[in-house]
């Protein structure tokens, strides 16, 4: 058990921070915590794609002329990171549209607090 | 040659449009609307005619930069999706030549930005719709949702708000499908849709890939609005301004409601989501559960934009219940829905927005029979759409809930019809009140002896016809139901492998 845990702590810790960003927009009251949160969902699943792609002993994928392509083992996988690429480009672009959202509300509500802003919606 | 190239020309017109848009826009705000008509129509051009060359000529597969799949991705247009596309394309059509007066007198600084958006939450809903790869659907359902929170966010006062809680969920939707693909990435080492489909037929089942199914599941679930992840979407679609709202509300849930029916009927093997996993019946029963809920949240809401948003949640049921019943007819009853119900709710979204500029609110308790003289084509539109929401024949509504019903005898799901016809019945009650007081009701304050003569104050053509075209498709539909069943919905049963 102890040698599952230490042998996928990457895992485990990707799993720590996607069930620290879900409580985070759950749980807290403020907007922009709400947000924060958000983007350490965002960056779990991040993680969890580039924990995937990695590998011990291996190199990034340039042609190496001293790796002969009979070991094409030794090159990295880049397709993971790949698409992080392209994930990490949509998580800003929902940041910055949820920034202009919330620069929205707190001009018509003049604040960011969950609690006050239902109070004042009403 | 041209036809190889449907797949790619639906989505991109839409990008080159939204483009287009701002840059001639600021030059002359004269443009912005001819421009959206113009591309919407293109793609809806070339849709429908991919959908002739498709039925007769069996799928297209076109190859981003000439790359050859697994290895790129590929756009493919099949008969579900060609289908998906004419509805999503059609009824957007309709609904931009519709916003002109409405996006003018609600938004009138944010006319370029509004179109622009629309053109890219187009984009991003066609795109889902011919995409064949995994991760070019999460891309594009992003796009199309970045769009959706902007559109909501314009709308009334309490709108951003809205716009922040359906951004936090649909963020949580999309970051669970992206989680959901790496488990089948890594399993499969493959993210083109037909070649994951084959991969997994062959393998067994294991913890991880039950994992990805069901991430990916719940992600598209929350996209959408599946009882109980429906919470963003009652504030969302009644307070975003009323032409934005007319074009979330037919296509876009249906658009996640179609890349649903992609996993589960063409992806996933059959045995997983039937035998293995009960992915099927749980859908079926919280598709049940939304379906009742929607209906009765719908009859307690007093303003006609969210009545009709709980009553989407409702709908969207049907969908889910056509897919989780798991037989052909179901499958029939669902793709029926889709067409049917993005007809409905954009006549009734379309009529809330004549409402809205010709009375200047849609709140149901001041409505009065005053509106049934005053834009007497208006009223007629919204009863045609009640009653196929209600599901009269002849009427296209009847139809959907006929093969569903239908699928719910052939499998013995007796508990499943009875949520049917309940609901049904709910429906009846929440729409004849509107139309009670559309028709019938006289406000307490007017004296009934000299009831004063409302005079005819119809809105301007531009909305009324796609209004009364709407409503007309609805009663065409209904008749010529059997033709589009045999056309177009069983090639894609047959073309299922």
């Amino acid at each position: 058990m102890l040698e599952f845990m230490l042998g996928h702590y990457a895992y485990w810790f990707t799993t720590a921070l996607l069930l620290l960003g879900l409580y985070g927009m759950l749980a807290k009251q403020n907007l922009v915590k709400k947000l924060i949160a958000m983007n350490i969902l965002q960056s779990s699943v991040i993680m969890f794609y580039v924990t995937m792609g990695s590998k011990r002993n291996a190199t990034v994928p340039v042609l190496d002329p001293s790796i002969t392509a009979s070991n094409p083992y030794l090159y990295i996988n880049p397709l993971p990171h790949t698409l992080m690429l392209t994930a990490i480009v949509v998580s800003v672009a929902t940041t910055g549209v949820a920034f202009a959202i919330l620069i929205l509300i707190y001009r018509r509500y003049k604040t960011l607090d969950e609690t006050v802003l239902l109070e004042r919606m009403k | 040659m041209i036809s190889n190239n449907i797949p790619v020309l639906i989505p991109l017109t839409f990008l080159v449009t939204a483009i287009l848009i701002v840059i001639l826009g600021s030059w002359r705000r004269f443009f912005v609307h001819p421009l959206a008509i113009l591309g919407t129509a293109f793609s809806f051009v070339v849709s429908l005619y991919g959908l002739t060359t498709v039925l007769s000529s069996g799928t297209i597969r076109y190859h981003i930069g000439g790359w050859i799949p697994p290895i790129g991705i590929e756009y493919v247009l099949d008969p579900l999706s060609a289908c998906i596309a004419t509805i999503v394309c059609g009824v957007a059509l309709l609904v931009l030549i519709h916003s002109r007066v409405s996006v003018e007198s609600e938004l009138p600084e944010k006319v370029i930005p509004f179109y622009a958006i629309a053109m890219l939450l187009l984009l991003g809903l066609t795109g889902i719709v011919v995409t064949g790869d995994l991760f070019n659907l999460y891309v594009f359902l992003e796009i199309s949702a970045l769009s959706s929170y902007a559109i909501v966010s314009v709308g009334e006062k309490r709108a951003p708000v809205a716009a922040f809680r359906y951004l936090l969920l649909g963020t949580i939707g999309a970051t669970f499908y992206l989680l959901g693909i790496g488990y089948i990435y890594l399993l499969c080492g493959s993210l083109n849709m037909a070649d994951v489909s084959k991969l997994l037929a062959a393998s067994q089942i294991n913890p991880a890939l039950v994992v990805g199914i069901v991430l990916m599941i719940a992600g598209i679930g929350l996209k959408m609005a599946l009882f109980p992840m429906h919470g963003w979407l009652p504030d969302a679609y009644s307070y975003a301004p009323s032409s934005g709202s007319a074009l979330l509300a037919p296509i876009g849930t249906k658009v996640a409601a179609y890349a649903l029916i992609r996993m589960v009927v063409y992806v996933f093997p059959s045995e997983y989501v039937q035998k293995d996993l009960p992915i099927l019946d749980i859908l079926a029963w919280l598709s049940a559960a939304g379906i009742l809920y929607g209906s009765v949240m719908a009859i307690a809401q007093s303003e006609l934009k969210r009545m009709l948003a709980y009553s989407s949640i409702a709908q969207i049921g049907y969908i889910g219940l056509g897919i989780g019943l798991g037989n052909a007819l179901g499958f029939i009853g669902a793709i029926l829905h889709i067409l049917n119900h993005a007809l409905m709710k954009a006549t009734l979204f379309l009529v809330a927005g004549n409402l809205r500029l010709k009375i200047g609110h849609s709140s149901l308790y001041q409505f009065e029979s005053v509106i049934g003289r005053k834009l007497p084509w208006t009223s007629a539109a919204f009863t045609i759409a009640a009653l196929s929401m209600i599901g009269v024949p002849p009427t296209a509504g009847f139809f959907s809930k006929w093969y569903l019903v239908l699928a719910g005898i052939e499998g013995s799901r007796w508990f499943f019809i009875a949520v049917i016809l309940i609901s049904s019945l709910l429906n009846a009650v929440y729409f004849f009140r509107v139309l009670e007081k559309m028709y019938l009701h006289v406000h307490p304050k007017e004296d009934n002896t000299e009831m004063k003569v409302a005079e005819r104050d119809e809105v301007p053509a531009s909305m009324l016809i796609p209004t009364l075209v709407f409503a007309g498709l609805i009663l065409l539909f209904g008749l010529f139901n059997v033709a589009i069943i045999d056309w177009v919905i069983k090639p894609m049963i047959l073309s299922n492998p």
